[in-house]
């Protein structure tokens, strides 16, 4: 067993020297894409590089990166539906967390508002604001504050995927101007935001039910 | 004195990583990979890229840290008997 785990950590030791050298051998400077990307940024509606790349230039990834997330939280939901005796019951409250939910939850709410409205022209987005309410909701669970989601109704599951549709159709509005997602000039900036700010709720909610969407056990479950 | 903070930064990333991997305990070993998260958010805003810093410090090391110590729980249980 230990010559087993030497033999691993030996392997990802030269595989790491292996890639460190090779990107230390790459020429400085080598591609061309920042300066395009200086070039066009002015007309992508954005004016932070990286919220460009993800919304306008590389649109496509960011949208099957989100159907991803979806597919990836109803497989989370096939295995729980199939072990459903291993359900996590309902926490009693814990005063202390509680306290320090009370403290914490309305700033990371407000924190995830002003990552999604500075993401335009700073670090920030739908991702990481969408982090900051998953987190937040996780910490509501810890703290005894909310229950799980045993059964959720209509509601909450439309608003899992309105991220989703939204983006896809603002990417069919596209086909008017040319091809799939396509923003129309001076349009790009309004559609961006649209398309983060229903991104926002919906990858939260998401990363929130990955924690949180538990069925019921059969029987009540534990107490 | 940028260089030692990140020779210091490398060295924790790996000895955590390590550390993860080989501990005994698996409740140890989640708490080094939420380390792990941590470091590695610095190492990326050391790297200049504020946006994965973010990401990875609120779903690396929150999110799936949390979900880890989940289904340690579960795990326990199951080995306790109490469930199925």
């Amino acid at each position: 067993m230990l010559l087993l785990r030497l033999l691993v950590l030996g392997a990802a030791a030269a595989l790491g020297t292996i890639m460190v050298t090779a990107i230390r051998a790459l020429p400085a400077g080598a591609s061309e894409l920042p300066a395009r990307l200086q070039a066009a940024l002015p007309a992508s509606g954005v004016s932070h590089p990286v919220t460009a790349v993800l919304l306008n230039f590389r649109g496509y990834d960011t949208l099957l990166e989100v159907a991803v997330l979806l597919l990836a939280v109803l497989g989370v939901q096939g295995g729980r539906q199939r072990n459903r005796g291993a359900a996590t019951g309902p926490i009693a409250p814990q005063p202390a967390l509680q306290a320090l939910a009370r403290l914490l939850v309305p700033p990371m709410i407000m924190v995830a508002g002003y990552l999604l409205w500075a993401g335009a022209h700073a670090p920030g987005g739908a991702f990481q604001a969408a982090a900051v309410l998953g987190g937040a909701a996780v910490l509501l669970r810890m703290a005894g504050s909310i229950g799980n989601w045993n059964a959720p109704q209509s509601a909450l599951r439309a608003a899992l995927v309105a991220g989703l549709l939204v983006f896809l159709a603002v990417a069919a509005a596209g086909l008017s101007s040319g091809s799939l997602l396509r923003y129309p000039s001076g349009l790009a900036a309004l559609l961006i935001l649209l398309v983060e700010a229903s991104l926002t709720v919906s990858l939260g909610l998401m990363l929130a039910g990955l924690f949180l969407w538990q069925p019921d056990a059969p029987g009540g479950g534990r107490q | 004195m940028n260089i030692m903070f990140d020779l210091l930064l490398v060295a924790a990333l790996l000895l955590s990583a390590v550390r993860a991997l080989t501990v005994r305990e698996p409740f140890r070993a989640v708490v080094l990979f939420i380390i792990f998260g941590v470091l590695m958010a610095l190492a990326w805003a050391r790297l200049d890229a504020p946006d994965i810093a973010l990401a990875e410090a609120a779903i690396g090391a929150g999110l799936t840290g949390a979900l880890l110590l989940d289904t340690l729980g579960h795990l326990n249980a199951v080995a306790r008997g109490e469930r199925r």
